[in-house]
């Protein structure tokens, strides 16, 4: 099978009309001594064979467990008209919208996406998307490197211990400066962070709710910051925006975060979304594409690519990011969630996910020997510390269909006996009852 | 057509929300919160799909016609493959599993899969070792680079140069500068369309931390002393970095690893067919030859004795994390599924079929349109407009005639160093058809360049909108609603 339309008949008029003998010629370029050996790929099969295989490969993971697993990636309800839309294949068969009068769908969506960006974190301007929260990050940095020409950052350790990594990983050639301080009672060690700092500090990174899912107002660390000319990256939660203080108000310079609760399915990890929003001053340092509206000769509303000027196809080596296919169509997918699940529906699914995850942290803790860490306050996710190695915990509750959250351990030293609990709209009073009934009788046995 | 946010009617909903079945308390101090509710759309279901629907209508996509983007590789996407991303035993799998005890147990169907589609990337392509984690053919090059950096300090050398082709992708160039290096161009020969090996060899130092080469290259040529660029850089002490971009051309013909390339990356979304999803979600992995695997990212996938599958961190070398998960996994799935449904044979065939398209419409526009190279191409071939241009016709009009003769245009104005540059893809999921009515349309509009250039400069006349004011949208900067 290879989705060709070539019969054998045109095939020989396509080649008499090349002066070609055989398709072969044309490979004739290519050495001897490079030549590829036959490959060792089985046969072609049937799409009903295929089907078949990955659909058993499917049913080999435990896809169906009672999921209590956040850390950045959550279980959240996806209407399917958000699959209806994103499946018209006028949208998922293009490609980057270069040619605007055949793009004006994709070019007023992503406008409008960014609109949403912006009226969901307070900024002035977002990106048309970045790959995902962690690369978002590590983007927003070299934002803030470039604005400033410093080459500190101080983050602290309630960023997503991943994400942390990954911003050494795509600083290791560049001599940056980092410096990680550790958090206290789960928020923002003001003190610590704010003796971390030097002149040649770039920008500090917080996160809200942070990985412990801790809510905090960053106001202060923002003005102490901008007093000092360092810049404020803030990674968030995009679900917990419909509640929580916005970085926009908090006066926070750039805000990235993963999308994927919009709509988008777990995947295994990806596709996701990263979104990047920034004050209007730090436009042209922007990774990415941005949409722009504007008019046509004839004065009709249109929409372009605009400031191409920062990216890699016009500036290469001086551009702001080398990023060029970036997450479109997931992009639109988070578009279509908000749209439909609109100003109530949103603040309704931020309040649910908050509300049963309250009533989760009543029932842990009234489990003997489990301690939930109150000391301040959560949005969907917390931290409960058990009397028992977690990972062996949850390992064990597993077999009773529960993935009662994410082990701290592997992350944070000294928290091996630690838990993080995440809980969305989707589960039920009757569901979280199960997830202390299932830890009670496993710590029992 | 209106934003949505226009169409919005305060008190409407698009999705019907439960109750509480706990008790609704906010337990967040008042100074946490928003002052003001975000402005989202108040919308049904029904408006939220017309609008979305209209949208698509604007919209032109594989699925409308015929789309010879160059370099992008716009081939028809095979419906199953979207059916099988949406199986819920992947798409429900979240990626922190593995994470519990025994938890790569949980995963083994996932696990197998990528274990798999790495395996056929080292076979297809000849390399030993491969990585999925890169998001994006320019995530890819900004890995290999990394690696390669990391390669050079391991063996405690600095290097501070990279040389990358001048008609190379612009991805290529800001992906080294971005690992930290700075960028060195090396010319392309005019009348080959060949990086000049000789050239090349007196560029090409100790300082070199890696030549960067795209074989096809841009201009669809494939270059035939692949092992003379790779001999220059290895003895130099450089590594060879593969830019996989024109793979399509290749499959089962040419592979990197066989020619000594050192690192290299595969755009899924282009040779193994997953759809661009109006840019993106696609997917780049990285493919080494042994002795860089060390420096792969975190973390990999590994096959017990029993035929079980499970993640592996512990690789001292590493360096480190460069996606949160193991990259975007759904469009892996994809490309996964097309290699199992093509088999051997049918990659060749794909590869077969892309030349042959390209080299037949090449031959029916070469004497319509200024070829400047004049070889055989590969998968595809780039036209100069600058006869057009001479009479006030430029590469950019005549794309946006084709618009009118229902064709999406061409990549226009690259490669950088052909003047008026239309770069044409035709892929192999065209038909003869396909093909002779898009050069009967090249034709009428090169014989409008002539007659009626004014007509030409006033396209595109079908369509919602035309020539959208770019100088306008920088000035205003409206970007938001």
């Amino acid at each position: 099978m290879s989705y060709i339309a070539t019969t054998p008949g045109q095939r020989a008029e396509m080649l008499r009309a090349c002066g070609a003998k055989d398709v072969s010629d044309f490979f004739d370029v290519i050495p001897a001594d490079v030549r590829a050996p036959p490959l060792a790929v089985p046969p072609a099969r049937s799409e009903w064979e295929v089907e078949a295989l990955l659909r058993r490969a499917g049913r080999r993971n435990y896809f169906h467990l009672l999921n209590f697993l956040g850390g950045g990636v959550y279980d959240h309800f996806i209407p399917a008209a958000v699959d209806a839309v994103a499946g018209r294949s006028e949208f998922y068969t293009a490609y980057t919208p270069y040619q605007p009068e055949l793009s004006q769908g994709t070019l007023q969506a992503i406008y409008e996406y960014q609109t949403h960006i912006c009226r969901l974190t307070g900024m002035d301007v977002a990106n048309a998307s970045l790959y995902d929260g962690g690369t978002a990050l590590c983007e927003a940095c070299q934002v803030a490197l470039h604005a400033t020409g410093r080459s500190r950052i101080v983050m602290d350790s309630g960023i997503n211990p991943v994400y942390r990594t990954m911003v050494h990983t795509y600083t290791a050639n560049l001599s940056i400066d980092f410096s990680e301080v550790p958090v206290s009672h789960g928020r923002s060690d003001r003190e610590l962070l704010f003796s971390a700092l030097n002149p040649e500090t770039a920008a500090v990174i917080v996160q809200n709710p942070n990985f412990f899912g801790v809510v905090d107002r960053h106001d202060d660390i923002v003005s102490h910051c901008h007093e000092r000319g360092i810049l404020v990256i803030q990674s968030v939660y995009p679900i917990a925006m419909a509640l929580l203080a916005t970085p926009g108000e908090t006066g926070v310079d750039i805000v990235t975060g993963e999308g994927q609760s919009l709509g988008i399915p777990l995947s295994f990890g990806g596709p996701y979304l990263g979104f990047m929003a920034t004050r209007k001053s730090l436009v042209r340092r922007m990774p990415g594409r941005l949409v722009a509206r504007t008019v046509d000769a004839a004065g009709r509303d249109a929409f372009v690519l605009s400031l191409q000027a920062r990216e890699q196809h016009i500036r290469r080596e001086k551009a702001t990011s080398n990023i060029c296919t970036n997450e479109a169509l997931c992009a639109l997918r988070a578009h279509a969630y908000l749209s439909l699940l609109g100003r109530e529906g949103l603040k309704r699914v931020a309040r649910l996910c908050h509300a049963k995850a309250n009533y989760a942290k009543n029932r842990l803790d009234a489990i003997p020997g489990v301690s939930v860490k109150r000391s301040s306050p959560t949005f969907n996710e917390f931290t409960v510390q058990l009397p028992a190695n977690a990972t062996e915990v949850v390992g064990a509750m597993i077999e009773r269909g529960v993935a009662a959250g994410l082990p701290l351990g592997r992350f944070y030293r000294g928290m091996d006996n630690y838990l993080l609990v995440a809980v969305t709209e989707k589960r039920s009073r009757y569901e979280i009852g199960m997830l202390a009934e299932t830890l009670e009788s496993t710590l029992c046995s | 057509m209106q934003l949505i946010f226009e169409k919005s009617v305060p008190g409407r909903a698009g999705v019907m929300l439960p109750g509480a079945d706990v008790p609704d308390a906010l337990e967040i101090p008042a100074d946490c919160l928003r002052a003001a509710d975000a402005e989202l759309c108040e919308l049904s279901e029904l408006d939220v799909v017309r609008h979305f629907t209209g949208l698509s209508r604007l919209n032109f996509g594989v699925d409308t016609g015929f789309y010879p983007l160059g370099s992008c590789t716009m081939k028809y996407n095979p419906k199953i493959l979207e059916r099988i991303a949406r199986l819920e035993g992947f798409s429900d799998l979240h990626p922190f599993l593995p994470q519990l005890r025994h938890g790569g147990m949980l995963v083994q169907g996932a696990l197998h899969i990528m274990h798999e589609l790495e395996r056929l990337l080292c076979e297809i392509f000849g390399m030993s070792a491969f990585t999925l984690h890169p998001m994006a053919g320019a995530h890819g090059e900004l890995t290999g680079m990394m690696m390669v950096a990391a390669f050079h300090r391991d063996r405690g050398e600095k290097r501070t140069e990279v040389v990358i082709a001048d008609e190379a992708h612009g991805t290529n160039p800001a992906s080294a500068a971005l690992a930290g290096y700075s960028v060195v161009a090396a010319p392309t020969d005019p009348d080959t369309g060949m990086l000049d090996a000789d050239r090349l060899a007196g560029i090409v130092s100790p300082r070199t931390a890696a030549v960067m080469l795209t074989n096809p290259n841009t201009l669809g040529i494939f270059n035939s002393r692949i092992r003379d660029v790779v001999e220059i850089a290895h003895r130099n002490g450089a590594l060879v970095y593969y830019d996989g971009a024109n793979l399509n051309a290749v499959l089962g013909k040419f592979r990197p690893g066989d020619a000594g390339i050192d690192v290299m990356h595969v755009n899924l979304h282009k040779t193994f067919a997953t759809p661009h999803g109006g840019g993106g979600p696609g997917a780049g992995p990285v493919g080494v030859r042994k002795d860089l695997e060390p420096f792969l990212p975190v973390s990999r996938v590994e096959k017990r004795h029993d035929n079980t599958y499970f993640l592996e961190y512990d690789f001292p070398k590493s360096i480190g994390y460069i996606a949160p998960f193991y990259g975007n996994f759904g469009v892996c799935l994809k490309a996964y599924a097309y290699i199992l449904l093509l088999g051997a044979e049918g990659l060749v065939e794909t590869s077969e079929n892309a030349v042959l398209n390209a080299n037949y419409l090449m031959s029916r526009l070469k004497n319509i349109f200024e070829l400047p190279v004049k070889s055989a191409c590969m998968h595809e071939f780039v036209l100069s407009a600058r006869k057009q241009a001479e009479n006030g016709v430029r590469a950019l009009d005549i794309a946006k005639a084709l618009i009118d003769e229902g064709f999406h245009p061409p990549t226009v104005y690259f490669p950088l160093i052909v003047k008026e540059a239309l770069m044409i893809e035709p892929t192999e999921t065209e038909s003869k058809e396909t093909l002779d009515a898009f050069a009967s349309a090249m034709r009428r509009i090169a014989d409008l360049a002539v007659t009626d250039p004014e007509r030409l400069r006033q396209a595109p006349s079908t369509t919602p909108v035309s020539r959208p004011d770019e100088v306008k949208a920088v000035k205003d900067m409206n970007f938001r609603a």
